[in-house]
């Protein structure tokens, strides 16, 4: 698999300080006295992790405008084969830092709105942007004509995503919370078919917030040895099995659709992710 | 005494004339009515069922507005939408006539046919409530857009514009396995089983005329502290309902939740609408979410239900506080910041559902069977609007199932459901 290969290379970035700032928690426990178990931990020190994960993050988002790059450049020279096999790698490197990109509640759903997110369904088209929109044109249509502005401007806020990626503070919190998050991302709509309706390839997507959680889970992954050796050891096979599984689905370009997906297919990757999402949830006790 | 009675109006040997002339003439049993007889009443040689005062935990039938809306919520609810079979303006005003007397009779407690004498033929009730009480049976009559778009009933003229299918809401993934309907019957009761009995006994007895569309059965559980009954939790742990108007004032009510005169087709007045959402609650995703981010998404604390930083359930939620940073306090994509950043109000009487596993991800069915009532759907609208795609809820929501329906308003002694609708002007 490409990651793999992509993995190292992360790990041989350079470092990206970024202070670490704890307001948001020191806020919430002095306006929830009343329930201190919610906020009940204490400041440790997580900041090499916190910057190998801004690193991870920032690596991602300058091969997202890469790939997004040549995925407009496909779509704008009218290449449908190759805009269609460019789709699914380009949104990979979207989904396994989406705990980051979504951060920006604006630039977000410009980037990554499905049609059912839209308000309203005969006008809410228009206001359409993003990758999903040119989805629809290249599959659903088989076209790329009529959709190079909306390239145009996915390519814009690409770069504008990468830049604003630079301002995001990283918690331990947005890092914890993040991994969680990228399996609910897979729990509630890529398991569903929900995320590619007209591409099917939600793999690709299963795949990258999967390896979006375990990149964070590797990056904790002493301290919380050094905590909960059985906790470790735990997520450890937990994500073996879910990748077991979706190596099933491997062809030799990347993932079959999701068409080709039987019930029980998706119930035992369903069922892996959630055996996963539980004991990831613990995570947080490196922070007692 | 009474069986004798029941007789004349199941007898299925009076025709649909002597029917519809026997509840013609309904009306003027109105005064008589009101002097205040249990059980059956009798007027001009016709009978129709009252609400019998001595019935235990009893709900009226009877009223200025339907049961089930200002009602006590209770613990359990039975939600059918229905289609319709019939396919005349008569049929259909035959059908709510047949079903008036069946919905007092369960509202009472009672069995809605005489226990029979030939064994050769099916009891006329289904039975399985026998021996139970009323257990605060509500039962609430609504159409569906649907009804007045099928152009052989003729009430093209009756539908109140705001009567139209909800628009589609950002996220959405509705079924159609759980959308829409010509008819809702919501039976909610302090009971499970008379609640389901209800629906049960009223689409058996409209065989060949109804059919069931959806159907979703609800539960509730109220804590109580002090002799006084507590805000329900959903599945999520949080309490709903905190912020609903008070049902029992008529100024809350009126400026709710029910249609007042000129406000919609005078047929409405009276009465309120029905929206149901049927949303699955993503409890595997849920449970492995941090207490913080889970009253974060709230908007309150998870134990005590009050609204970020405050303690008590019943405190003002103040969407405005900050914190000395300048960051509000609760956050701006919290459900509850972003439904109160609208000025529109609902009655919201919602349930529990769990029902079964979702056959494509091994996970728990469950979730919210949302019911809220207000005067016009706008209201409902507004605030699912404001949720948006913004609603930190929604990624642990979907909501599956869509439905509205103009609930009638109550109905006189004398009178049966919908009549206003029926009545040539």
């Amino acid at each position: 698999m490409k990651s793999k290969s992509l993995l190292a290379i992360l790990l041989a970035g350079s470092v990206i300080v970024t202070g670490c700032n704890n307001s948001d928690e020191e806020s919430s426990v002095k306006n929830s006295s009343t329930e201190a178990t919610t906020n009940d931990t204490e400041v440790i020190d997580l900041q090499t992790e916190i910057d190998a994960y801004k690193e991870f993050a920032l690596d991602q988002m300058d091969q997202f405008t890469t790939e997004t790059e040549k995925f407009v450049a496909a779509v704008k020279a009218g290449d449908i084969d190759k805009a269609k096999n460019i789709y699914p790698n380009a949104r990979m490197f979207f989904e396994r830092s989406e705990p980051i990109a979504e951060s920006f509640g604006d630039l977000d759903p410009r980037i990554d709105a499905r049609l059912a997110d839209l308000e309203e369904e005969g006008q809410g088209k228009e206001d359409w942007s993003g990758y999903h929109k040119i989805e629809y044109g290249l599959w659903e249509e088989n076209t790329t004509k009529g959709y190079e502005k909306t390239a145009d401007q996915l390519l814009k806020d690409a770069k504008e995503l990468r830049a604003r990626v630079e301002t995001v503070e990283v918690t331990p919190d947005l890092m914890m919370t993040g991994a969680i998050d990228l399996l609910n991302e897979v729990s509630t709509s890529k398991i569903s078919g929900e995320e590619e309706i007209f591409s099917h390839t939600d793999l690709y997507d299963f795949k990258a917030n999967v390896e979006g959680a375990e990149k964070i889970f590797t990056i904790l992954e002493s301290k919380i040895e050094a905590k909960d050796p059985e906790l470790a050891k735990n997520l450890t096979e937990k994500f073996k099995a879910v990748n077991d599984l979706l190596a099933k689905h491997e062809t030799k370009d990347g993932y079959i659709s999701y068409t080709e997906l039987t019930k029980d297919d998706t119930k035992a990757l369903a069922e892996a992710v959630n055996n996963l999402g539980e004991p990831l949830s613990q995570m947080a006790i490196i922070m007692e | 005494m009474t069986e004798t009675k029941e007789e004349k109006i199941f007898d299925k040997k009076i025709s649909r004339r002597q029917m519809l002339k026997m509840t013609g003439l309904g009306a003027a049993g109105v005064a008589i009515g009101a002097t205040g007889f249990g059980g059956v009443i009798k007027t001009f040689g016709m009978d129709f069922f009252d609400d019998d005062s001595t019935s235990t935990n009893k709900v009226d039938f009877y009223g200025e507005h339907q049961s089930g809306i200002a009602t006590d919520v209770q613990t359990n609810i039975y939600f059918a939408s229905l289609n319709v079979l019939v396919t005349s303006k008569q049929e259909l005003q035959e059908l709510f006539k047949m079903w008036t007397p069946l919905a007092v009779r369960l509202m009472n407690g009672e069995m809605i046919g005489d226990p029979t004498t030939n064994g050769m033929i099916p009891p006329k009730d289904t039975g399985e409530a026998r021996g139970l009480d009323a257990t605060n049976l509500s039962i609430t009559f609504g159409v569906g857009p649907s009804l007045f778009e099928k152009e052989e009933f003729g009430l093209a003229s009756k539908k109140p514009n705001e009567l139209k299918d909800l628009p589609h809401f950002p996220k959405d993934q509705l079924d159609t396995a759980y959308t829409g309907g010509d008819i809702c019957i919501q039976a909610c009761a302090d009971d499970p089983q008379v609640a389901f009995h209800a629906v049960r006994n009223l689409v058996r007895a409209a065989s060949g005329k109804v059919s069931l569309k959806w159907s979703q059965a609800g539960f509730n559980a109220f804590p109580v502290s002090k002799g006084k009954k507590q805000t329900p939790r959903n599945l999520f742990a949080f309490k709903d309902g905190t912020e609903n108007p008070t049902t029992s004032s008529k100024k809350d009510m009126n400026e709710v939740v029910w249609v007042q005169s000129g406000e919609s087709k005078g047929w409405m007045t009276g009465g309120s609408y029905l929206v149901a959402r049927r949303i699955q609650l993503h409890l595997e995703t849920w449970d492995r979410t941090s207490l913080k981010e889970q009253e974060n998404t709230f908007g309150r604390h998870r134990d005590s239900g009050a609204p970020i930083g405050k303690k008590d359930e019943f405190e003002a939620m103040d969407i405005d506080r900050k914190d000395d940073k300048g960051n509000y306090i609760v956050p701006e994509t919290s459900h509850v910041f972003l439904a109160k950043s609208v000025d529109a109000r609902i009655l919201r009487r919602s349930y529990s559902y769990s029902s079964g596993v979702m056959d494509a991800t091994g996970s728990y069915d469950a979730g919210l069977l949302f019911v809220s009532f207000q005067k016009n759907p706008d209201q409902f609208i507004k605030i699912q609007n404001s949720l948006g795609r913004l609603d930190k809820m929604n990624e642990y929501i979907t909501h599956r199932g869509s439905a509205l329906f103009a609930c009638f308003p109550g109905i006189q002694k004398g009178s049966y459901i919908g009549e206003a609708l029926f009545k040539t002007l």
